[in-house]
This record gives C-alpha cells, sequence and structure tokens, in this order.
C-alpha cells in the first residue's frame, strides 16, 4: 500500500482486471494468479490469445507459470535486485519513455544537496540513527523552489509537524500509510531540470543507484541467467511505448518482506520510467487476497489510519484540529482539502455535538504515540497488559505466522469474543492446540473467558465490498442467519446501542463521545437488523439540504456537510445505492462504468489524464483512452477522467494558488503535492527514498550489494516465543516460502469445513526439489519434519521439478521448499500449520511480517510428539547459538513465571 | 397394445436397439426419473444477487432461494469481471452458507474451564458489554508521561477479517474510536 500510494499518490491498483486483456506485456511477479485469483485470470488469457507475451517470474513452477510464455525462477526474496537490474538497463540504454518521464514523473526534480546515497554508505542513506533503528529524512527532500511551507496556512505549525514527524514514535506508527489517497506531505514544490543533466536530479540520483545493478549481479544475487535476464528486458522494454504497454501484477509474494513496500516501489519506478502508468493495458495490478481487503483499509479497522486514509492522530503531533491538517492545508493537490474531510467525518460521527467552537469534537478522537499493530498487541498480551479481544472473522492461531505466540497472547487475556461461522482453531486453543500436547497449556492454567458468537455468511447480510480494483460491489440478502447467527453489522450495533444504555446519565467526560456519537440506524426484521444501506449512505455523506452528496469536492470544512469516507463520497450520489447497479457487461462499454461503483468517483483506471500526452492528446490511436476535446472544452474519453473535467492541459497555476488550483494541466498525479509520479520519494517511506537490495531477514546468503545485510530499519519483537534463525546458519540451511492453493482459503476456516475442498486438497504438504530430497534423504509421499527457532512441524512430502534449487555465479547451491498454510487440527481436512513455523520480522512501513521468505532445516520422518517437541527444537536453537525459546506458565517469561509473576491484570 | 409399448419403451436396452441412440450415451440412457427432474435453479423461488466472499476477483453470485433456504449458488453471467464463472472455492459456497457443522449458537468457556457450556445470545451480549466497560477502565489513559493529551483505552484489541463489509468495518471503527479503543486491526494488515 505506502508503495504504490508514495509512488502515486492512492495505495490501489491502478487498472482494473478486464483492462489486461489490453497488455502487451503481462509480467506476474510475487503472485500466482491462476491459482488465486483464478477467474481474474481469464484477462491474462485472453491478452494471451491477442498475442501478448506472458512473464512469470517466481521461486516456484506453478500454475500459472504452466500458462506463460516465460517462467523465470528466482531466489526467493531477491525482486528488488531483479527489478533493479530492469530498471538500469532502461537508464543506460535510454529505453526509457522520454516525453512521459519528463511530463509526468519528479525525474526532472532537485534533491538537496544533504542527501547521501546508499551506493556511498554501503547500504544506508543519510540520516539513519542507530539507537531508534529509524531515519531522519530531512537530507532526502527536494531542493525546494519557494522557502519550505510557504504555500502553507500556517507554515510555523506545517514546520513543526515536519519536526515531530521525525520522532521514532511517530516513524513507528506506520505514517505511510496514511499516503493512501493523498500522496506524502511535502513542504514545497521542487526546483527543476527539465533537461535531466544536473547530477542533483532525480534522474541523475537515479541513474547511479542502480549502476551497479548489472545483469551480472542479477545472476549473482538471484540466480537468473544474463540471456534470460536480456529476454524479459526485450520483452518489457520492446512492449513498452506510444503504440504498447506492458502490466505487472502482485500480490502478497511482494508485501509480505521486510522490504515490501519498497519492492512495490521498485515496480513502481519501471513502470514509471518505461511510461506504462494511467495507460489501457499498463499499470500496476495489485491483487489483493480477500473480498474486502481493500475496503478494509480505505474504510480500516487499523489502528494508524481513519476512513479514508487520514492518520490517526497522533499524541505528539496533533493535540487539536489545526495541527491535523497543518501540513496540507492551502498545500497543492487535493490533499489540501483535508480540513474538509476531517471535518466532515467528525460530523458524521459527532452529529451537532461536533461544532466550530470544540474544533468539531476533534478532541473525541483517542490519539496514538507508537506501534500498536496487531504482533505488538500480541506480545503485549502475553505479558499481560491486554484484558479483552475481539476477533472478528479472524483465525490468527493459524492464519498468522507464528501460531504458539498467537496462542500465547490469547491464552493470557481476561476474555475473548470470536465471530466466526465454524468452531477455529483460535476460539479452541486453550484445549486442542500443539501447546496442549507439549504441556505447555493447559486448560486448568487458562483464565481466558470465551464467548463464541456465531456470524452470519455473505448471502445472510447485506453490504458492499470493495474488491482488488476498488470497486465496491452491493450484495443483497438471501435468506435470514439460523438461529443466533448475526452479521457483524448487528454485533456492533446492538454492542454500541447497549454500551451507550448503561452510560447514560453519566457525567464522566470520558463517556462523552459514546454518548455524543450518532448511531441511530433504522433496524428490520425480527432480530432487527441495522439497515447497512442507511449505514453506506452516511459513509457518502450529505449535504447542507440534507442530500447526498455526489461528490467529495462538495466537502465543507465549515461543519455543513457530513461524511465517514471522502473517498467514497458518490456511492450513494443521487439518492442511489450506485454500488448494487448491475448493468449487464453485453449492455455497456469495455469499462463497464455501470457496473458496481469503483472509488475514486467512478474512475476505473487511475491517473488516465497520462494516457494523453502533455498537449492532451492520445500517445497513440491504438492506446487511446482519456484525452482532451479542444471544441468541447472538457476531457473525455471511455472512462471518467482523472483529472478536473475542464482543466486545460496547458493551465500554468497562478502564483499563491491552492489545492488542486496549484496542479498544472500536466499534472497527472492529482493526490501528490507536486503532481508527479515519484521516481523518488523524498517523504513517506521510512526505509529509504530509493529501493536498494537488502537479503531476507532469515537468508542463506551474504548481500553481495551492500555490506548491510538485512534491512537495518526492520522491526522486530523479541521474546522466547519469537526466536529468528541467525543469517547463513548452517543449523537452518534451507529457505522456505509459503502460498496458497486454489482449493483452500488462508486459515481454513472457510474450506477445510467444506467436503469439496477439503476432499480436492486433502493434506497439508511440502514442496522441494530431486536435489534436496536426495540430500537430505527425503521420500515422495513420505512425512518430512520441518524445524525452525519457533518450533517442528511436519507434513507429507511432494518431490517436484517445480521448485529447483538456484544455483548461484559463485557456486553456492540455495534449496528452497514450498509449503502452502491453509492447515490445522480442526475441520475435515487437518494437519499441521506452517505459520507455526514462521517468526514475525515486519516491514516498518506497513509492519506486515515477512513470511515469504524464511528459513529451516527438513529432515525424513514425523516430528516428536509431547515435551520431547519442546527438547528438540531447544537443541536446534543450542546448535544455532540462538537463546532459550522455553517459556513458564501460559508461554509467559520462564523467570518472571518462576517467581510467580505474570499477568498484570 | 399401448401398455406394452410404454412397458417396453421404459427399458433402455429396447430404446438403444430401436432408437437413434445404439450406445446408450443420451436419450436412450434417460429414465422417467431422469426426464422428471428438474434443476434448482429452475424450480427456486427467487434470485438473489450476490459477490463471492472467498478471493478479491470479487466474482458475481446469483443466490437461488427456495423455501427461504439456498438451493444453489451460480456465477453470474452478467459480471463484467467474472462473466459468469466461479472457482472451486466459489462453487463450493453454498457448502459454506448450508454447512452442517456451523456453529449457530453462542458457546461460552468460563475462566479454566474444560468444556463449552451454551448461553443465551441476549445474556451474553449483556455479559461482554459488562467486560468492555471494565476492560476500558483498566486500561484507560488520559495523558501520556509529558501531560500530552491520550483520551484512550489499551484494554481493549481487535482483529477483523477481510471478509467484513464496508459498512461494518466503519461501524467498528466508529464505536472503537468513541469508546478510546486504538488496537483495531484487520487482515489487510497481513
Amino acid at each position: 500500500m505506502p508503495g504504490l500510494g508514495a509512488s502515486f499518490g492512492r495505495g490501489g491498483a491502478t487498472n482494473y482486471l478486464e483492462d489486461l486483456a489490453n497488455s502487451d506485456c503481462i509480467v506476474i511477479e510475487g503472485s500466482n494468479m491462476a491459482e488465486c485469483h483464478p477467474v481474474g485470470f481469464q484477462w491474462v488469457g485472453e491478452a494471451k490469445a491477442r498475442g501478448a507475451k506472458i512473464i512469470h517470474i517466481d521461486p516456484r513452477f506453478t500454475r500459472t507459470s504452466a500458462i506463460a510464455d516465460l517462467h523465470v525462477p528466482l531466489r526467493m526474496g531477491t525482486d528488488i535486485a531483479f527489478l533493479g537490474g530492469l530498471i538500469n538497463h532502461v537508464l543506460s540504454n535510454d529505453l526509457y519513455f522520454k516525453e512521459y518521464v519528463v511530463a509526468y514523473t519528479n525525474a526532472a526534480a532537485l534533491v538537496s544537496e544533504d542527501f547521501v546515497d546508499s551506493e556511498d554508505l554501503d547500504g544506508m542513506f543519510s540520516g539513519f540513527d542507530p539507537e531508534s533503528r529509524t531515519y531522519d529524512d530531512t537530507s532526502w527532500q527536494y531542493q525546494p523552489e519557494e522557502p519550505r511551507h510557504s504555500g502553507s496556512d500556517d507554515p510555523a505549525e506545517a514546520a513543526e509537524l515536519d519536526r515531530t514527524g521525525e520522532d521514532p514514535s511517530v516513524k513507528h506508527a506506520d505514517r505511510a500509510q496514511a499516503s493512501g489517497s493523498g500522496g506524502p506531505p511535502i513542504p514545497a514544490k521542487p526546483q527543476r531540470d527539465d533537461t535531466l543533466q544536473d547530477p542533483r536530479t532525480v534522474f541523475q540520483i537515479l541513474k547511479r543507484h542502480y549502476a551497479r545493478y548489472t545483469p551480472e549481479m542479477v545472476a549473482e544475487v538471484c540466480g537468473i541467467e544474463p540471456e534470460v535476464f536480456a529476454q524479459v528486458a526485450d520483452w518489457v522494454t520492446s512492449n513498452s511505448n506510444r503504440e504498447r504497454t506492458t502490466a505487472w501484477v502482485y500480490s502478497v509474494g511482494w508485501t509480505q518482506h521486510s522490504v515490501g513496500a519498497q519492492y512495490i516501489r521498485t515496480c513502481s519506478i519501471l513502470q514509471t520510467l518505461l511510461g506504462n502508468i494511467g495507460r489501457p493495458g499498463g499499470g500496476i495490478m495489485a491483487l489483493r487476497g480477500h473480498a474486502s481487503i481493500q475496503g478494509s483499509t480505505d474504510i480500516p479497522t487499523l489502528f494508524n489510519i481513519l476512513p479514508g486514509y487520514l492518520p490517526m492522530p497522533h499524541a505528539l503531533q496533533h493535540s487539536t484540529l489545526e495541527e491535523y491538517v497543518a501540513d496540507a492545508a492551502g498545500k497543492a493537490g487535493f490533499w489540501g482539502n483535508k480540513r474538509s474531510y476531517m471535518v466532515s467525518l467528525l460530523k458524521a460521527w459527532w452529529g451537532d455535538s461536533a461544532t466550530a467552537e470544540n474544533d468539531f469534537a476533534f478532541d473525541y478522537l483517542p490519539k496514538i504515540n507508537g506501534d500498536h499493530s496487531s504482533y505488538r498487541t500480541i506480545a503485549d498480551m502475553i505479558e499481560g497488559k491486554v484484558s479483552g479481544y475481539f476477533l472478528v472473522g479472524e483465525n490468527p492461531t493459524v492464519g498468522h505466522p507464528n501460531g504458539r505466540m498467537n496462542r500465547f497472547g490469547l491464552a493470557n487475556l481476561d476474555w475473548l469474543v470470536v465471530r466466526d461461522l465454524q468452531m477455529i482453531e483460535s476460539a479452541t486453543f486453550w484445549k486442542e492446540s500443539p501447546e496442549i500436547e507439549t504441556g505447555e497449556l493447559a486448560p486448568e492454567t487458562i483464565a481466558t473467558e470465551i464467548f463464541f458468537m456465531p456470524a452470519a455468511t455473505h448471502v445472510e447480510k447485506e453490504g458492499t465490498f470493495t474488491q482488488t480494483q476498488r470497486m465496491l460491489q452491493w450484495r443483497d440478502k438471501a435468506v435470514e442467519p439460523p438461529n443466533d447467527a448475526r452479521s457483524d453489522l448487528w454485533f456492533f450495533y446492538h454492542l454500541g446501542r447497549i454500551l451507550r444504555e448503561r452510560l447514560a446519565g453519566s457525567d464522566d467526560p470520558r463517556d462523552r463521545p459514546l454518548l455524543d456519537l450518532t448511531w441511530d440506524y433504522p433496524t428490520h426484521g425480527e432480530t432487527q437488523d441495522p439497515s447497512a444501506d442507511a449505514v453506506l449512505r452516511e459513509i457518502n455523506g450529505t449535504g447542507p439540504d440534507g442530500r447526498a452528496l455526489s461528490t467529495y469536492m462538495q466537502m465543507k470544512d465549515d461543519g455543513s456537510t457530513t461524511g465517514g469516507c471522502w473517498i467514497y463520497c458518490g456511492v450513494y450520489a443521487d439518492e442511489v445505492n450506485q454500488a448494487a447497479r448491475r448493468k449487464p457487461a453485453t449492455e455497456q462499454g469495455v469499462v463497464a462504468s455501470e457496473w458496481g461503483w469503483a472509488w475514486p468517483l467512478n474512475r476505473r483506471m487511475l491517473y488516465n489524464r497520462a494516457s494523453a500526452d502533455p498537449d492532451g492528446k492520445p500517445w497513440s490511436e491504438r492506446k487511446k483512452y482519456v484525452y482532451w476535446d479542444e471544441a468541447a472544452g472538457e476531457w473525455t474519453g471511455a472512462d471518467v477522467p482523472d483529472f478536473e473535467k475542464n482543466k486545460r492541459p496547458d493551465y500554468v497555476p497562478p502564483d499563491g494558488a491552492r489545492a488542486q488550483d496549484a496542479l498544472a494541466g500536466t499534472d497527472a498525479f492529482v493526490m501528490q503535492g507536486d503532481g508527479k509520479a515519484w521516481l523518488y520519494a523524498p517523504a513517506g517511506v521510512v526505509d529509504g527514498p530509493l529501493p536498494t537490495h537488502y537479503e531476507p531477514v532469515e537468508s542463506v546468503v551474504e548481500n553481495a550489494l551492500y555490506k548491510v545485510q538485512a534491512n537495518p530499519t526492520v522491526e522486530r519483537i523479541p521474546g522466547p516465543w519469537n526466536r529468528e534463525n541467525p543469517s547463513r546458519s548452517e543449523v537452518f540451511p534451507f529457505q522456505v516460502t509459503t502460498y496458497r492453493l486454489t482449493e483452500h482459503h488462508t486459515a481454513g476456516g472457510m474450506s477445510r469445513t467444506l467436503p469439496y475442498l477439503a476432499e480436492l486438497q486433502p493434506e497439508f504438504f511440502v514442496e522441494v526439489s530431486p536435489e534436496l530430497a536426495k540430500l537430505r534423504g527425503l521420500t515422495h509421499g513420505d512425512y518430512a519434519t520441518l524445524v525452525s527457532a519457533r518450533t517442528a512441524i511436519e507434513a507429507k512430502v511432494l518431490v517436484t521439478e517445480r521448485v529447483r534449487p538456484i544455483r548461484l555465479r559463485d557456486g553456492q547451491v540455495v534449496h528452497q521448499i514450498g509449503m502452502p498454510y491453509h492447515w490445522s487440527y480442526s475441520g475435515i481436512s487437518t494437519g499441521d500449520s506452517a505459520n507455526d513455523l514462521l517468526g514475525i520480522s515486519l516491514d516498518p512501513n506497513t509492519h506486515i511480517q515477512e513470511d515469504k521468505v524464511s528459513t529451516a532445516d527438513i529432515v525424513p520422518g514425523r516430528r516428536p510428539r509431547g515435551p520431547e517437541l519442546i527438547d528438540f527444537v531447544e537443541e536446534y536453537r543450542r546448535r544455532a547459538g540462538v537463546a532459550s525459546g522455553r517459556v513458564g506458565l501460559n508461554g509467559r517469561d520462564p523467570v518472571a513465571a518462576d517467581a510467580g509473576e505474570g499477568s498484570t491484570l | 397394445m399401448t401398455a406394452v409399448k410404454t412397458w417396453l419403451e421404459s427399458w433402455p436396452v429396447y430404446r438403444q436397439l430401436t432408437g437413434s441412440d445404439p450406445f446408450g450415451r443420451g436419450k436412450a440412457a434417460r429414465s422417467m426419473a431422469t426426464e422428471a427432474v428438474v434443476s434448482r435453479t429452475a424450480t427456486a423461488d427467487r434470485v438473489v444477487k450476490s459477490v463471492c466472499p472467498f478471493c478479491a476477483v470479487g466474482c458475481a453470485q446469483n443466490v437461488y432461494v427456495k423455501d427461504e433456504k439456498v438451493v444453489q449458488i451460480e456465477g453470474d453471467p452478467d459480471s463484467p469481471i467474472s462473466r459468469g464463472r466461479l472457482c472451486p472455492k466459489g462453487s463450493a459456497s453454498k457448502q459454506l452458507v448450508t454447512s452442517p457443522t456451523r456453529v449457530t449458537t453462542v458457546k461460552y468457556r468460563r475462566p479454566y474451564g474444560t468444556e463449552w457450556e451454551d448461553l443465551e445470545l441476549d445474556t451474553a451480549m449483556e455479559m461482554i458489554a459488562d467486560r468492555v466497560l471494565e476492560a476500558r477502565r483498566k486500561g484507560w489513559q488520559d495523558t501520556d508521561d509529558e501531560g500530552r493529551r491520550l483520551r484512550r483505552t489499551m484494554g481493549i484489541a481487535s482483529l477483523g477479517g477481510a471478509t467484513l463489509d464496508n459498512e461494518e468495518n466503519y461501524l467498528m471503527k466508529k464505536l472503537y474510536s468513541a469508546l478510546g479503543a486504538i488496537q483495531i486491526e484487520n487482515q489487510a494488515r497481513i
């Protein structure tokens, strides 16, 4: 998300799935699309049928590779080196799209003299603080064309936000994600050199940064032969120009790394240099893994953001509404209206109680001051700092890495509410988990009180999912849920109602936010199910006349408008639920604008102003999409223009212009403060303005490019329950990756319980190469045991040439193991849980864990049972020089537990 | 005579020998029972528009309902994205909603308990409300060490799946924020 947000201004897929059919070349990397998004994959098939080249880059040969024209196996965890190699190829051979790059990117921007690149500091950028392990990014900024913050309504306050923004408690609070719709704030537009020759231009810095990422280096780091690299480079560059476009497709194979956001940044740089963003058949297709992952960040249940990617107020920075908006007020771009979006949200939540006099109840919002993400919270649970936990359709003891640590967290709560369809493992850990078998947990020692609350299925409630291309689709309710099963909407609405009744009459100021909350939703039916339609209308927002708004441009900062999520404004335009539209595909154009509704403002392809040249003419007839109609004085074309409809292509902002008026007619990236796609990110990414190859936290290979082995800002959560395998350890000599199967869904609660699916994929297995099988004496169809510093698990062995050892140029052979992560002990199809093997180390931008690459040992046979399992793993830790993983009562720190300490509850 | 002919024609081998289907792969193999079969989609009381709950492609589904029960779920051919197709998971989604192993009543495990117990839904809601208020109180923080306003509780955390509807996520974030709970997370982090 921050990868796309910081590059282009919005954290969403730039194009739509059907548009893949318009591609001339499709590169799928970090995704097994045919397996995990099989129905979406039909559009790759359409492209292939029209003659497009399909390239699959993946450590494993998969169902996607089988359809591709070329499968490129690379060593897992090396995508930045590979993509950096392509960037170097494009720059050194002048293969970039010159006019596009000059007009629509920040290539010409000048960067501060103080910036020092990682090439000159052996893997570090300027500004690193070894104590907090964070960067001060002041030196990364642009050379400003005007005094910093001079365009701001309150320059002093904006500068103060810049200063406090460097505090580690802010750095650890995932600010980058707040650029999900509106790029990171910058203090001023940069000085430019449109010839791109000045050594301080982004273009020249980029050239120097990737100069050593040669085909030979790619071979050494990734294990890709130079002739294969050349083939990929040729197909990609020959299909990226005025007439042709290349699309890149990724999924969690990229995000789940210690440098995950930077993977996506590297791809963004490459696709921007090639001129593929905002054009049909181009773009970056982010494939989300669940029905409404995109929706769950747009309207987040995430600690660091509010709906519409407004940041959660930070205690250090945002004590008033004025301070909260100071980094945006008066600035160029649509983020310049941040105050209107925020005031409309506050009005939606607190209605008449939010007034100009009380700062629109801004003070009602709780403040964050650090990392409050889910893994940190699990560690806090083990330390007895958290009383109660709601699990709402999530099964973390199977679906999240390090199941053992997760179970210890749950075992130290006062109470746990689990809302699900089936009796999932996260609800039964107290009597059936692997730690019951080892004796580390027992029902008699676990005080956690558990409520299992049955949930409604997708056909038993109404509401919207936001799918992978930012499109909301409404579902009607087909039948009532059985017995006590209820929708989550019902649960939270009625819980809120009961809590408000309990506190009615309270004069404690702490209770005002709850008592003043707008919470009157119409209900219907015997169970008094609240109306999701009414909630969607609140999300959309209303104007002074009480009518639904049709665009966020109507939002005001004076309290006269409401809107629960500004980027979804328009989904209820004209008092019509636009997400429920179902005009058949055959009755409308290829863009299918009347099926569902996409944010923002039903624009199906983002940044589509860039599908035309700076003068507003299509780059070519073949790739015509959105263009300027001089006679009509407006932008027109197949899609809703992602640009102000009547802003001329030759518009130049007058001095003192603000918000969108400060963007020129060629500033196609309208959510960015400078209107440009960012090749170089002067802000918004905490681990570097340019992606740099680091080895994974758990790697068997030494970093060939820099002395710094792994991302210096990676976040760790140390404890006996989260030990790390040392890099280049002979004890853990193999690389492991995890993945999904078509026939199962994530933690399995929605698939291992279904007979059809359990029959199709009946047991847990691991994929190993014939070479590794021979090396370790593994037999196809027999059991093997995998061991890490966390635990040991067993699985059936699948010996296959689909995974192959990677031979590096120095002769080192890297063996890779693949394992699907769907299994655990409940349901029809059962097995050990792959995620139990994995540790938790986190991308500092996103707090997403690195589970697409780790290390382990593999040996033939089944794992030890009972307490012997603890001794078995402890012996591995001892041999690898890792601290003990033994725990005390319920997983607490052994010393403290022995001393009778533990939960502070 | 007609009765005999009807009797004979009910015999597949006779139809194979006398009809246009000598290999018995089509018409000859159809019994009267087969002839009487009508698809569940044809006899449904209504068809409801829905969306598959598994991955994020967002395949459109037609949900067929008869006597207030889901009898079939199929891909909706009108969708510009999925064009009527469903993958194995989407095709199995009728089993998801009609699964006999679904737990549809409240289950309760008391502290140090060794078995599940039953609980009325209303009772459970009241008990949860009690616990939310108590956890909120225990974890409450008005200010940080330097007196900066926090107005929050660290006593309550939440983790949602990404099959939550937008409307559900919205009410959750709204309610939790009003309560002062900030450790609110989602599968989207993962």
